[in-house]
């Protein structure tokens, strides 16, 4: 039986413990047939270490989304272990301790800038430096937290993930003619090491499965990570700019 | 089961590679966070490279509660294989 992403070489970013959405993204696109190729920032030897734990060994690249010479160098590196890409993960988000959970109004701009250069800057900045690697029908997914709301606590995690959503649009325009997808899995609440790291997760992540009509369970990240292989397989051929919203269905209730 | 010196000086090992903490001062009392001064991210890392050097498995929630370096030894003794 051949998987949904049989022969697929993709780029995944995000990856820091075997708790985060990229690893599992990562873990279940290896058993559907893809050569998976990670990025690490920072702690390259932790990333390292839970590549290994992968189905497949990955390799790990180096890549600060901030760092100009990661970025002009990153299509050559990536070349190093395969020979093109059919899909890209963007993984990738930060914000200073004043943007999340303290109080909104007291945040100082350079603080929000860079969680807005980071969070969501950097999905443009990612796929233009592989831009010569990506062929027709090949997709870019990007990590959501639906931000057409104000959340308890995100605060201008949620500004910058409105400025993402925004970035996942215009690339889908600039991209359309050449055949690349760009697409967003807006994901409820899921317990990584990035979530334990928001003051006021739990006021998230409280009652989302009593709220969601699947329900919800904020422990498992397989459906997530199955999600965003589906869109980055060959099976959603006709869907750019869009959110895939994988949440249990939260964003479509009243409350 | 590993006997608890070998798992200190194991655990002692890690936590210099990790955080740059001479293996001196890698002592059973000693809390990581306030004796220790190491990050969450760094616990994180001691923790993935003690699971794979022990043969463990520490759940993050379990990780919370290990604050000092004597819970770690005791916590690798009572679950490695």
């Amino acid at each position: 039986m051949s998987g949904l992403l049989e022969g697929k070489r993709l780029l995944i970013t995000g990856v820091i413990t075997d708790a985060s959405i990229a690893f599992h993204a990562a873990k279940v696109a290896q058993e559907q047939g893809a050569k998976v190729v990670l990025t690490g920032f920072g702690r390259l030897s932790l990333v390292e270490r839970i590549a290994k734990r992968l189905p497949e060994p990955a390799p790990v690249i180096e890549l600060d989304v901030q760092n100009q010479e990661h970025l002009d160098t990153l299509a050559d590196r990536v070349r190093e272990h395969v020979d093109g890409l059919d899909g890209v993960l963007h993984s990738i988000a930060f914000a200073p301790a004043s943007c999340l959970g303290a109080p909104f109004m007291d945040a100082p701009s350079e603080d929000v800038a860079k969680a807005v250069d980071v969070s969501a800057y950097s999905y443009k900045a990612l796929t233009g430096a592989v831009l010569p690697l990506l062929s027709r029908g090949s997709s870019v997914v990007g990590m959501d937290f639906d931000a057409r709301v104000a959340w308890p606590a995100y605060n201008w995690m949620g500004v910058a993930k409105a400025a993402l959503e925004s970035v996942n649009r215009y690339l889908a325009r600039d991209l359309g003619e050449r055949g690349i997808r760009v697409n967003l899995v807006s994901a409820g609440p899921v317990k990584t090491m990035a979530a334990k790291s928001i003051p006021g997760f739990s006021e998230l992540e409280d009652g989302w499965g009593d709220r969601a009509p699947l329900g919800w369970d904020t422990t498992d990240p397989t459906p997530v990570a199955k999600s965003i292989c589906a869109v980055l397989s060959d099976w959603l051929p006709a869907t750019t700019g869009s959110m895939v919203m994988v949440d249990g269905g939260v964003h479509a209730t009243g409350q | 089961m590993a006997d608890k010196e070998e798992i200190l000086s194991g655990l002692a090992e890690i936590v210099e590679e990790v955080a740059g903490v001479a293996q001196d001062d890698v002592s059973t009392e000693k809390s990581f966070v306030d004796d220790l001064d190491i990050d969450s991210l760094s616990m994180v890392e001691i923790a993935v490279q003690a699971e794979d050097k022990f043969g463990v498995k520490i759940p993050d929630d379990e990780l919370a509660n290990l604050k000092t370096v004597g819970d770690a030894v005791d916590y690798v003794a009572a679950n490695s294989k």
